[in-house]
């Protein structure tokens, strides 16, 4: 059905897993063989510079420039480090992936680790996702036999062994610094920074850490070359392809590879098949459940990174939850704060305890017991949490927050004027 | 009395010895610690107080250097669970698909609330942030296999076919 150049999803079909064979057949290691005989590392790092590549894990910083910070030629033991943590409601397109062509995230951190000199490299996964932890060390223990990974990879000298790490739940873990110190056997708060992990990550030593999507990417911008990834995107600053995971109220919850920069409307209305049951589109959190929502007024939107800040929103990692008009915002937004709440470290006053008072102003509308003053002090927590937090968890929830005082403040009013959920029968 | 737990009924042998094999030859055997705990998990249904002393054994640790790991995880249990732990997805794509309806259900059949643990020791119903199972909400996991979307009658003949195949 896609027209989208399919780059990451190439090898999918439905209930299989690609392995070694197919995937060295459909022009797997390709990439690696060349940039190893051709290019040097620097020149990997220019060119996804160039390429403008932004992290798929939801930050979207731009993959060259962090790479940049990266002290690829001070000696000694460096790591790279894949987040696989994919635990922000809404969002499965890493599972996906991993499910669909596992040697995809191989190659390209074979291809990173090269570019980066790194010599380590860990993939940390979630519990839940057992069978794609499986996927990897299969792929992995193929590549090794096939002399992609191991000593002296493909005679040019350069060494890199791979790990996969098993998780055990918690969402804070996808927080890099967090991340970091559940690999290493400690208590997994996020870390002060700076120092970022470039400069001391994990055991202390230069770090980067990378979402799967992004270095799965790599591949594929060194075959494709940098104008052409730019070329794949709808947006003229945007670049690639993303996987977009569709789920909510939507006839059709799946996961495409679409290029960045689709509006919104081809989304919901092709991809996703219009809405469920018949119901008209209300609103959506565009990235994952720490994105402020968009609504009707926003379906002519190109979702990308840069034009979804316009609007004040962000792409996050292009998990799109619709909801329809019968969709209650407080309720829908009291459950992602109960979400976030839970998932707290409880490391920082502002979200152990801000975002569980988010939790019972938002209680109070639901069951309605609110007043006007809750509604003040909904708008002050806004203010305080906001930029204020440890690190990004606290922030991200409250995106949706952010979007509910923006677009449904009425929403709230209703419920206090009628003293009940309008939406309640 | 409080019953003695033997190494043996929380890791077998080769379990152990791979573990203290690994633990030697690496440079920071304490990135293991969550490795210890799941096999340990896996083959003790939960991880008690010996499991905790175990795993700092192996791994030249402390036990609150290993406690303070195995508290922070929400898929490690300190506490008895049942035979069949079932993590039901409470996050927004399940909860937008019903997931709430599912939840009722569960807990009316089963006789028990979240956090719980049905008297015959074969199910603890747990509520679970997202699995990454927002394409088939509502969801849950059994032993890291998915079932969704879920409807009330699925539930109905999951919880039906569990209680034939696990009960003892």
């Amino acid at each position: 059905m896609s027209q989208t150049p399919q780059l990451l999803f190439k090898n999918r079909k439905a209930g299989e897993t690609v392995f070694m064979p197919e995937y060295r057949a459909s022009g797997g290691y390709q990439g690696l063989e060349k940039a190893l005989r051709t290019m040097t590392p620097q020149d990997i790092r220019e060119l996804v510079k160039a390429a403008g590549l932004r992290g798929r894990g939801g930050a979207g910083f731009p993959t060259g420039v962090k790479w940049g910070f990266f002290p690829a030629d001070a000696p000694g033991v460096k790591y790279l480090v894949c987040n696989c943590d994919e635990m922000e409601p809404g969002t499965y397109k890493d599972g996906v992936l991993l499910q669909a062509d596992p040697h995809q995230l191989v190659e390209g951190m074979i291809l990173s680790a090269f570019a980066l000199q790194t010599q380590v490299g860990y993939i940390f996964i979630r519990y839940a996702y057992e069978r794609q932890a499986s996927n990897l060390r299969k792929a992995i223990s193929e590549a090794t036999a096939a002399g992609y990974l191991g000593k002296n990879i493909l005679g040019s000298g350069f060494d890199f062994e791979l790990h996969v790490h098993g998780s055990a739940g918690r969402y804070i873990l996808g927080e890099e610094t967090a991340l970091l110190n559940g690999l290493e056997g400690i208590r997994p708060n996020p870390r002060l920074k700076p120092p970022f992990p470039a400069t001391r990550g994990l055991f202390g030593r230069p770090t980067t850490v990378n979402n799967v999507e992004t270095l799965a990417n790599i591949p594929h911008i060194v075959m494709g070359g940098a104008q052409w990834f730019k070329d794949l995107a709808m947006t003229t600053d945007g670049s690639g392809t993303k996987l977009f995971g569709l789920s909510g109220h939507l006839n059709c919850t799946e996961c495409f590879e679409l290029p960045v920069g689709i509006p919104l409307r081809e989304v919901i209305e092709t991809y996703g098949q219009g809405m469920w049951r018949n119901k008209q589109f209300k609103a959506c959190l565009p990235g994952g459940a720490s994105t402020p929502y968009l609504t009707g007024e926003h379906l002519d939107v190109p979702l990308d990174f840069g034009t979804l800040e316009k609007v004040g929103s962000r792409f996050g990692t292009a998990g799109v939850t619709a909801f329809d008009e019968d969709t209650c915002m407080v309720a829908a937004t009291l459950n992602l704060i109960r979400f976030f709440a839970r998932e707290s470290c409880g490391w920082c006053t502002p979200c152990r305890d801000g975002l569980n008072l988010v939790k019972w102003l938002l209680e109070q509308f639901e069951s309605g017991t609110g007043t006007s003053d809750h509604l003040l002090m909904l708008k002050e927590q806004l203010r305080n949490i906001s930029g204020n937090s440890f690190c990004a968890l606290a922030e991200g929830a409250m995106g949706p927050v952010a979007g509910l005082l923006a677009h449904f403040e009425q929403e709230i009013v209703d419920h206090i004027d009628q003293g009940r959920c309008p939406f309640h029968r | 009395m409080k019953e003695i737990i033997t190494t043996d009924a929380l890791l077998d042998a080769q379990q152990l010895g791979d573990f203290v094999r690994h633990a030697g030859e690496i440079e920071h055997p304490r990135e293991l610690i969550v490795d210890v705990l799941r096999a340990i998990q896996t083959r003790y249904g939960w991880v008690p107080d010996e499991g905790v002393e175990l795993t700092a054994s192996i791994l030249g640790l402390t036990a609150i250097e290993v406690e303070e790991i195995a508290t922070f995880y929400d898929k490690i249990f300190r506490r008895p669970v049942g035979r069949v732990t079932m993590h039901l997805c409470d996050s927004i794509c399940c909860w937008s698909r019903g997931g709430e309806e599912i939840a009722a259900h569960l807990k009316k059949i089963l006789g028990i609330e979240f956090g719980q643990t049905t008297d015959d020791g074969l199910f603890t119903l747990l509520p679970s942030c997202c699995l990454g199972c927002c394409g088939i909400a509502p969801a849950l996991m059994i032993d890291q296999q998915f079932y969704g979307p879920l409807t009330v009658e699925m539930v109905d003949e999951l919880i039906a076919t569990l209680r034939r195949e696990r009960s003892v």
